[in-house]
């Protein structure tokens, strides 16, 4: 496979701490000199124990954490894009388009319908608002979300259903990049068995995906690489200032 | 009323001094440079309370000369105390020579009305005017409003007209109907029924108008577009009635409702009281 | 695969701009750039010289030093033919200015009462600027007005109704109509959830969420709650004693603050 020696991202030296002014300035440091890449179709899953700053690693690939120091790369055609110096407008953009993120928590305007925040991908894409609906319902049956929770918001849903809602929106756009951060945590057997299949095509289909699953199984049958993150590249969160260290 | 009563003595020709009179005229002949803009005059005192055309009093006695003949009208007649009272006091303190027949007038001052017979070219028109600003309805400071007219921010004044139609199913406003003058300026017309403004358009006549309290000053100069406001499907209209006058028998005048007696008796007859006596007096 | 296009066209600028009440109060050495499209939030708590940034920016006031450009070819976006490319918005005349307050841009206020004329209808209400702008069809004055209580999920029966008949979140949705119904590039709100009921904040959220998604608008939020950024602004600027302290994603300054004060703010945020 060609795009195995092309990887459409890679992580160099990549550094990240933070500054706590409340606490006198006092600076943690959560990763140091982390690399990666990560393949087209490729299925990249991150370990190691909790704490050891694997969502932290998503979310400087998402733009929500900034980076202390080495570099994010996207590769394309005409040449590479460093996300470490991106300017905050650029990543509308290239969230809409290029990076999606699952995150464990479903985070949207109270009182909106659960069809409608699936749909919202799409509709930011300038998708019509019928085929839109028309997707984002066949993701949410997909994913057994019963009929009558489609037009509810999903403020009151279990925790379980609200992360399929979170699913249906992160894996409708079928974005290039996918960052999976637990997206099976709260389910139960049947849908974590749609949640690797929903992973696997979108490894058919080209994306490059990077996840942390804390179950075994599912880790098993989607992952193509574990990268262990260890007190090595990825530090417990830990002072260094020890005698800065809160009570 | 004929000028019976001598001229009263020490008095300038037409009471105001001619200081004043040099000032006014020179604000109305920057308002007929720009037509419909309001022009800021100095107001003096007349003897005579606001409310009562103290403003058209002021304009009158700048533009009267000694040759002219002077008409006073209220609300179409040349018989009511206000009208009566100001054609006594030009008569006194200017000794003009006064009429009621709109065709000899070389001045008339008016309230509320335009004369039914077509003015002439020469005549002036002296409107008497309470409240100038068209745009004060809708916005109380006259820093503002000065500026909406200097940048044509002409917007509200169809929002009134909308909500005129909102709520009645036409244009209710019947009378002080706005208008465009010379594609330029919104204009208060004072008063007068709607029923005048086509009137007022390409008039031939100078058409002067002063507002005494809050001493301003604004002119139509003859032969100056005169649009009223309106909606491309709720176009202007003026009133019309179901009868002809009661007297003169005209059916393209405007008419006053006059009750006749207690028990609900009750005839429509011109307002203009010289046109319809004109025409009385004919088919007699 | 082929890079996307990330650059977005700038519409409006701050460069430098200053108007200051006192040390502190008010706005100093400001830098602005907003794209095309773009949710911008200024966060802050009162008396952080947001608001007199919004109407620095807003052409309101008018700055001590400093230029505001509004790029008007951005706005009529690729063609742009005909039209002046940048507008220093102080340097045009107050005609010009007002003229485009009034037709390009857009102003919703805290206060739904300090927007709309309570004298008259719902209709004439949304109306006014189509009428400003020359509209002399009252049908189709009426039509918009319908169609736009509908957009802002009020009944369109009620279009005759005096505003003040409205409840504050209906008001609220009345002002938002009444500024988007001329399709405006550029919408300046000043705290638009602010005086309603936490109820009633959510509907308004999602509705201004869509309006701003299906009309293409640019905007410029001030806001204190953080929640309401969170979820209306693509990005955010702090805002403390006349400064802009951080600026940056939305999500990057709620959830990694780097400035003393910023991680202050966040952190003072109570979460049910």
């Amino acid at each position: 496979m060609t795009s195995l020696t092309h990887p459409f991202l890679s992580v160099d030296a990549l550094h990240k701490a933070f500054v706590l002014h409340g606490q006198g300035g006092m600076t943690l440091e959560v990763m140091r000199d982390l690399s990666l890449t990560l393949s087209p179709g490729e299925c990249l899953v991150l370990a190691g124990p909790s704490g050891i700053g694997k969502s932290t690693l998503l979310k400087m690939l998402h733009g929500s954490y900034r980076v202390t120091g080495g570099t994010l790369r996207l590769h394309f055609e005409e040449g590479d894009l460093s996300l470490e110096t991106l300017p905050a407008h650029a990543w509308h953009n290239l969230r809409r388009d290029v990076i999606g993120y699952v995150s464990q928590f479903l985070r949207v305007v109270p009182r909106v319908p659960a069809v409608e925040v699936v749909m919202e991908p799409l509709l930011a894409r300038g998708a019509g608002e019928a085929e839109a609906r028309v997707r984002a319902e066949s993701m949410l049956a997909r994913l057994n979300l019963p009929e009558r929770l489609w037009h509810l918001a999903p403020g009151t849903f279990s925790g379980g259903e609200q992360q399929r809602v979170n699913i249906a929106r992160g894996f409708i756009a079928e974005h290039p990049l996918l960052l999976l951060d637990e997206p099976t945590a709260s389910l139960d057997a049947a849908n974590r068995e749609v949640v690797v299949e929903l992973i696997q095509e979108a490894k058919a289909r080209g994306a490059a995906l990077l996840g942390i699953f804390h179950d075994e199984d599912v880790r098993e049958r989607v992952a193509d690489r574990l990268l262990p993150l260890t007190p090595y590249m990825g530090m417990p969160s830990t002072p260094i200032h020890e005698e800065e260290k809160p009570s | 009323m004929t000028a019976s009563e001598p001229t009263a003595s020490g008095y300038n020709f037409a009471y105001l001094d001619e200081q004043t009179k040099r000032m006014i005229r020179r604000g109305l002949l920057k308002a007929v440079a720009i037509p419909g803009y309001q022009v800021p005059f100095g107001g003096r005192e007349m003897p005579m309370p606001y409310g009562w055309g103290t403003g058209g009093m002021q304009l009158t006695a700048s533009v009267l000369g000694q040759d002219d003949v002077l008409k006073v009208i209220d609300q179409g007649a040349d018989d009511t105390t206000n009208a009566v009272s100001i054609r006594a006091f030009f008569e006194r303190v200017a000794g003009v020579t006064t009429t009621t027949a709109t065709g000899e007038a070389d001045v008339i001052q008016t309230r509320h009305r335009i004369p039914e017979q077509p003015l002439r070219q020469g005549q002036i028109l002296v409107f008497q005017v309470p409240i100038p600003e068209p745009l004060r309805f809708i916005e109380p400071s006259e820093e503002e409003t000065r500026l909406m007219h200097a940048l044509e921010e002409y917007g509200v004044m169809h929002v009134k007209l909308y909500e005129d139609i909102a709520r009645h199913g036409h244009i209710a406003t019947t009378y002080a109907y706005p208008v465009k003058v010379d594609g330029r300026y919104v204009t208060d017309p004072s008063p007068i029924p709607k029923f005048d403004n086509p009137k007022l358009h390409m008039s031939e006549a100078l058409m002067l108008f002063g507002a005494g309290r809050e001493k301003r000053l604004y002119a139509i100069p003859p032969y100056t577009r005169v649009e009223s406001l309106d909606f491309e499907d709720h176009p202007f209209e003026v009133q019309e009635w179901d009868a002809p006058c009661a007297l003169c028998g005209a059916r393209d005048t405007f008419l006053d409702e006059v009750i006749t007696d207690d028990r609900g008796g009750r005839m429509f007859v011109c307002s203009d009281t010289d046109y319809c006596q004109s025409r009385t007096e004919e088919v007699a | 695969m082929r890079r996307p296009d990330l650059e977005r066209a700038t519409l409006l600028e701050a460069r430098g701009v200053t108007r200051l009440y006192g040390p502190g109060k008010g706005c100093e050495a400001i830098d602005i750039r907003l794209h095309r499209g773009e949710v911008l939030g200024i966060v802050g708590e009162s008396g952080s010289g947001k608001s007199t940034l919004l109407r620095l920016l807003a052409g309101m006031v008018r700055p001590d030093a400093g230029q505001v450009i509004y790029h008007s070819s951005a706005a009529q976006g690729c063609d742009g033919s005909g039209h002046e490319g940048e507008l220093d918005l102080y340097a045009i005349g107050e005609a010009r200015r007002r003229a485009l307050l009034r037709m390009e841009w857009g102003l919703v206020h805290q206060n739904p009462r300090d927007g709309l004329r309570l004298g008259v209808s719902a209709g004439a209400n949304i109306g006014e600027r189509l009428m400003a702008l020359g509209e002399r069809h009252y049908g189709q004055l009426r039509a918009a007005g319908q169609d736009w209580m509908g957009r802002v999920e009020l009944d369109p029966g009620r279009i005759d109704d005096a505003p003040r008949t409205f409840s504050g979140g209906m008001q609220q949705r009345l002002q938002i109509a009444r500024t988007l119904v001329t399709r405006p590039n550029l919408v300046f709100m000043d705290e638009p959830t602010g005086g309603l009921d936490v109820s009633v904040q959510a509907r308004l959220l999602d509705m201004l969420r869509t309006l701003v998604r299906e009309l293409g608008l640019s905007v410029i939020l001030v806001t204190h709650d953080l929640a309401v950024a969170r979820l209306l602004a693509h990005r955010l600027m702090v805002m403390r004693r006349g400064q802009v302290v951080e600026a940056g994603l939305t999500d990057q300054i709620l959830d990694d603050p780097q400035h003393a004060y910023t991680q202050l703010l966040v952190s003072s945020v109570l979460t049910p």
